[in-house]
């Protein structure tokens, strides 16, 4: 048997008094691309952002290729800490946060070189394979506020790829771009999970999540309320309240 | 109609420049010692230790809510009596403008740290960086431009300052200028070189600060 990349078991959030996450029992296995869709509030943000540790989990825990990841940043006792599981896991986030006094090619390389401690040459080749990659190889010299959205979320993209991650959590990624820029990232990401990159997915695109993901979790007040392939979820959705979610997006 | 003689006054040119000279080692040196100061401060409360939190506020706020020539009388006659022991005026001056000027360096430096948005650290710790890591590479670099137009401002006022060790009898430029109105019994004079000289050192600076704050208002 495969051993999963990342796993979750009985894991719960609470913000103060509001519980987020209610007891996530997920196993995400290599190769995989794992949509998850669910209404606003649902939980799905704080649960991508509880794999890297961004939230540190209230209870409950995250093995990472079968391992516990402590929530500290170095971890303790051979037990590696948040900083080892965000080498291996990177992120991509809704409003890009791309550092904007870094030129493109210096927000991508700075991970490699400042935490994988790549020297220059080898961290600026990477990257401007991956600039090609994403399309933006005539940007690698350009500042971020120089750029569109698309092109912004396609740096954030080659940023976190320059890690060389095993899996990419990508939270909302499009939901802050203008219409006629989500096509462009929504393509890079197709290229990836077409490559074999595991991914998670955080979206509102539910023809996206159909068409990309091999795997989509339906997420309802902070806990899995249903999951399967995306023809189960998305064209034969067995409760109530996924049929009522998804006619919103079929209106 | 006043008969305005600067000669008489400037004939003791020597003064001020001695003046000058100290008000300008004062200004460097309290200025050197509160950027340490005021960044030990403005790190004390971004602790996550409340204590070391509560301390820091403590020390800010009680430099903040007194008056500075209070504070340079109490160094230099007050705290020698509470400890026994002597204390220069040198080092009262110096100790007290540094402990002044570094509750607000704090209070800035703070204010340019936390004015940076959450998604930057958040970018940082994604691809793995310490806390430290992302300080250092990621915050500061963008918080020092956003700290830098208020910064020269405090210097500014720091420079001025400084004329507050005359009550303890440094011999910087106020204080020289009220050793040349004594000598020349001319203080509309001598008060208006010091006036002057005051001003040629800091116009430029206040340029610089408006410079580097229409600067970053283009960049944003």
């Amino acid at each position: 048997m495969t051993q999963a990349t990342i796993s979750l078991r009985g894991l719960t959030k609470s913000f103060g008094a509001l519980q987020v996450l209610n007891g996530i029992d997920l196993d995400l296995m290599p190769g995989e691309v794992l949509g998850v869709i669910g209404p606003s509030g649902s939980g799905k943000s704080t649960l991508i952002r509880c794999m890297n540790m961004m939230e540190l989990p209230t209870s409950g825990s995250l093995l990472f290729k079968g391992q516990a990841i402590s929530p500290r940043f170095r971890g303790k006792d051979g037990q590696p800490g948040m900083g080892e599981l965000r080498k291996r896991v990177g992120m991509v986030f809704q409003h890009f946060n791309l550092f904007p006094h870094l030129t493109v090619l210096d927000n991508v390389t700075q991970g490699p070189r400042i935490v994988l401690k790549e020297d220059r040459a080898e961290a600026e080749a990477t990257a401007h394979d991956l600039l090609a990659q994403v399309g933006l190889a005539d940007k690698a010299q350009a500042y971020p506020s120089h750029l569109s959205g698309g092109q912004k979320q396609r740096v954030a993209i080659a940023r976190a790829l320059a890690m060389k991650p095993d899996v990419l959590l990508l939270d909302e990624v499009t939901s802050a771009l203008d219409p006629e820029l989500v096509g462009e990232v929504l393509g890079v990401i197709r290229a990836l999970a077409g490559k074999g990159m595991t991914m998670v997915i955080v979206t509102h695109e539910m023809g996206f999540a159909a068409d990309v993901a091999s795997r989509v979790l339906f997420m309802e007040q902070g806990r899995i309320a249903e999951e399967g392939t995306p023809e189960d979820i998305l064209r034969n959705p067995k409760s109530e309240r996924l049929q009522a979610f998804l006619s919103r997006f079929h209106a | 109609m006043y008969h305005w003689d600067f000669y008489t006054v400037l004939q003791s040119f020597d003064l001020f420049l001695i003046g000058i000279w100290t008000t300008l080692l004062y200004t460097i040196g309290s200025i050197a010692l509160g950027v340490v100061i005021g960044l030990t401060a403005c790190f004390a409360r971004l602790s996550r230790f409340w204590a070391v939190r509560l301390l820091a506020r403590s020390y800010q706020e009680l430099f903040r809510c007194t008056p500075l020539l209070v504070q340079i009388l109490w160094a230099y006659y007050a705290l020698p009596m509470l400890l026994g022991i002597s204390i220069s005026n040198t080092v009262a001056g110096l100790l007290t403008l540094s402990l002044y000027v570094g509750s607000f360096y704090a209070e800035i430096f703070r204010g340019g740290i936390n004015a940076i948005d959450k998604g930057q650290r958040e970018a940082a710790a994604a691809i793995g960086m310490s806390g430290v890591q992302s300080m250092r590479y990621i915050i500061l670099p963008q918080a020092v431009k956003k700290m830098l137009p208020a910064f020269i401002n405090q210097s500014v006022i720091q420079v001025k300052n400084t004329s507050l060790l005359y009550a303890i009898s440094i011999a910087e430029l106020t204080y020289m200028t009220s050793v040349v109105n004594s000598e020349t019994y001319r203080p509309l004079e001598a008060y208006s070189l010091a006036a002057v000289m005051y001003f040629v050192m800091l116009f430029p600076l206040t340029q610089v600060a408006d410079h580097f704050e229409r600067r970053m208002r283009r960049s944003d």
